[in-house]
């Protein structure tokens, strides 16, 4: 790293996440050492040893460009991402997780009670004494304080202004390569940013239009799991081969990958342009290929999917427009 | 009664251009009393139902959400309807998951004639969501989410 304060400054910060979009970034191979030449690295906590208390000497938008990964699981999360919107100048969410929740707000689908059961008191977890976390705790040194855990995880734009959303899970590193460039073009005046609140790092459309198979009226007399089916057509599309697959409300940009390597669509690269709630487009395309006139009969194909809430909402639950199931609001 | 409060449910009515948009008309002209707890949406058919509609009146306030459509057969656009039904099932299913009584939603078959009907199934299901309470899904705490963020209007020629 340079010690050369002239050149313009980059940080990456993690809320909540897994850590794989840094992995992501760290996967462009040698444009790191690009991002290396013509950026000096400030804070990024994965990578290099910072405190939070350097961030906050920092003046504010000092820093040019920050990818911010990971959604608002507790104050902490939100209190950095304050900070972070404050130093800089440039403030991308930077994976699904910092767009729409991801997998993390999967937990929008339970009570806090339910989470906190399921990670300190289940069967595989080694807790006799049924220990929970304190968050207010005295000790003779003092006051004990750990950040609070939100019942309802949070999306950076819903706690802070956001310049731009980089999704997948993670985003593709040829995507985040191209990102870079673009950047450092813009840095020297060779190319202009498009404008705040773009989607950045991905296609305008959907996955279905990167996909090379093969397409026909669809008309579907069943829904099977993937791996419930013994021969996969390996050409033939597969929602037409009943297997759920997102690709139709995804947005384009990795690439069809898992189509192409045989496996259905998740979701991960979030809703199409356009598309304000993933799971409400999922709903409209799977419900329009049901080959059935029959309440019954459309109800017997439904029950071949088997969790349609974690179907449409795998990675969008937080971002979506209901956020969060019920139980997860009540405050438990 | 002033002495008790009584909840007054707020339900979003989406009607069909062709029939059930024409069964409240007639309704309104044969002097059919209905609730005014339903605010009724006119698309040009039911197939326009788009899921996000629902989702946007359920997280926007409402407490529950009636599609109404043209019998079975008789769509103008000749099988939007059963599309509508098939959404309107899966719908029912993913609230569920959700939270949300399946009871909050509801599909109701209305022809041009059924002003009778119409304003039947309305008063019953005025009644019901009123016994179910208030839905009162939670808004964003702060105003800066990009559920807040209005999208950019187009100036369409009339």
């Amino acid at each position: 790293m340079s010690a050369n304060g002239s050149k313009p400054k980059f940080a990456m910060y993690w809320a909540a996440s897994c850590g794989g979009c840094e992995i992501a970034v760290l996967n462009i191979h040698e444009k790191i050492l690009d991002v290396d030449a013509n950026f000096e690295v400030v804070f990024w906590p994965v990578a290099m040893d910072a405190k939070y208390k350097d961030v906050e000497a920092m003046p504010d938008e000092s820093i040019t460009l920050t990818l911010f990964n990971g959604g608002m699981r507790n104050s902490e999360n939100e209190e950095m991402a304050h900070l972070m919107r404050r130093k800089s100048k440039i403030l991308v969410a930077f994976g699904s997780c910092a767009i729409e929740g991801c997998i993390p707000g999967l937990a929008n689908f339970s009570s806090t009670q339910e989470i906190f059961d399921a990670a300190y008191n289940t069967t595989s977890t080694d807790n006799p004494q049924s220990i929970r976390p304190q968050f207010d705790y005295s000790v003779p040194e003092g006051e004990l304080r750990i950040p609070e855990f939100y019942p309802v995880l949070k999306t950076l734009d819903q706690v802070v202004k956001v310049d731009y959303y980089m999704p997948g899970c993670p985003p593709e590193s040829h995507q985040i390569a191209a990102v870079i460039d673009l950047v450092i073009k813009a840095l020297h005046g060779e190319a202009q940013l498009p404008p705040p609140g773009s989607v950045i790092g991905a296609g305008n459309s959907t996955v279905c239009d990167e996909c090379p198979r093969k397409r026909n009226e669809k008309a579907i007399k069943q829904f099977t799991r993937i791996q419930d089916l013994q021969t996969p057509d390996p050409v033939l599309c597969l929602l037409e081969q009943g297997i759920p697959c997102n690709g139709p409300a995804t947005r384009s940009g990795c690439g069809a990958l898992c189509p192409q390597a045989g496996a259905q669509c998740i979701g991960c690269y979030g809703p199409a342009e356009g598309v304000l709630d993933f799971g409400a487009r999922l709903m409209t395309a799977f419900a329009s290929v049901i080959d059935s006139k029959d309440p019954d009969e459309i109800e017997r194909i439904l029950d071949g999917l088997v969790d349609p809430a974690g179907q449409f909402y795998r990675f969008g639950l937080a971002g979506s427009l209901l956020r969060a199931a019920k139980p997860a609001f009540s405050k438990q | 009664m002033a002495d008790q409060e009584q909840f007054e449910p707020v339900i979003i009515g989406f009607t069909c251009n062709w029939c059930s948009y024409r069964a409240a008309d007639l309704a309104g002209t044969a002097r059919i009393k209905y609730p005014p707890n339903v605010r009724l949406i006119r698309l040009m058919c039911s197939g326009r139902l788009d899921p996000t509609f629902v989702l946007k009146a359920l997280s926007g306030g409402a407490d529950a959400v009636l599609i109404t459509g043209c019998h079975p057969g008789e769509c103008h656009y000749i099988e939007q309807n059963y599309k509508a039904m098939r959404r309107f099932l899966l719908m029912r299913r993913t609230l569920a998951q959700m939270g949300i009584e399946p009871g909050r939603i509801k599909l109701v078959w209305a022809s041009a004639a059924e002003g009778v009907k119409l304003a039947q199934e309305i008063t019953n299901m005025v009644e019901e969501i009123r016994a179910l309470g208030p839905l009162n899904w939670p808004k964003p705490a702060d105003g800066n989410g990009h559920l807040s963020v209005k999208p950019e209007l187009e100036e369409v020629a009339a």
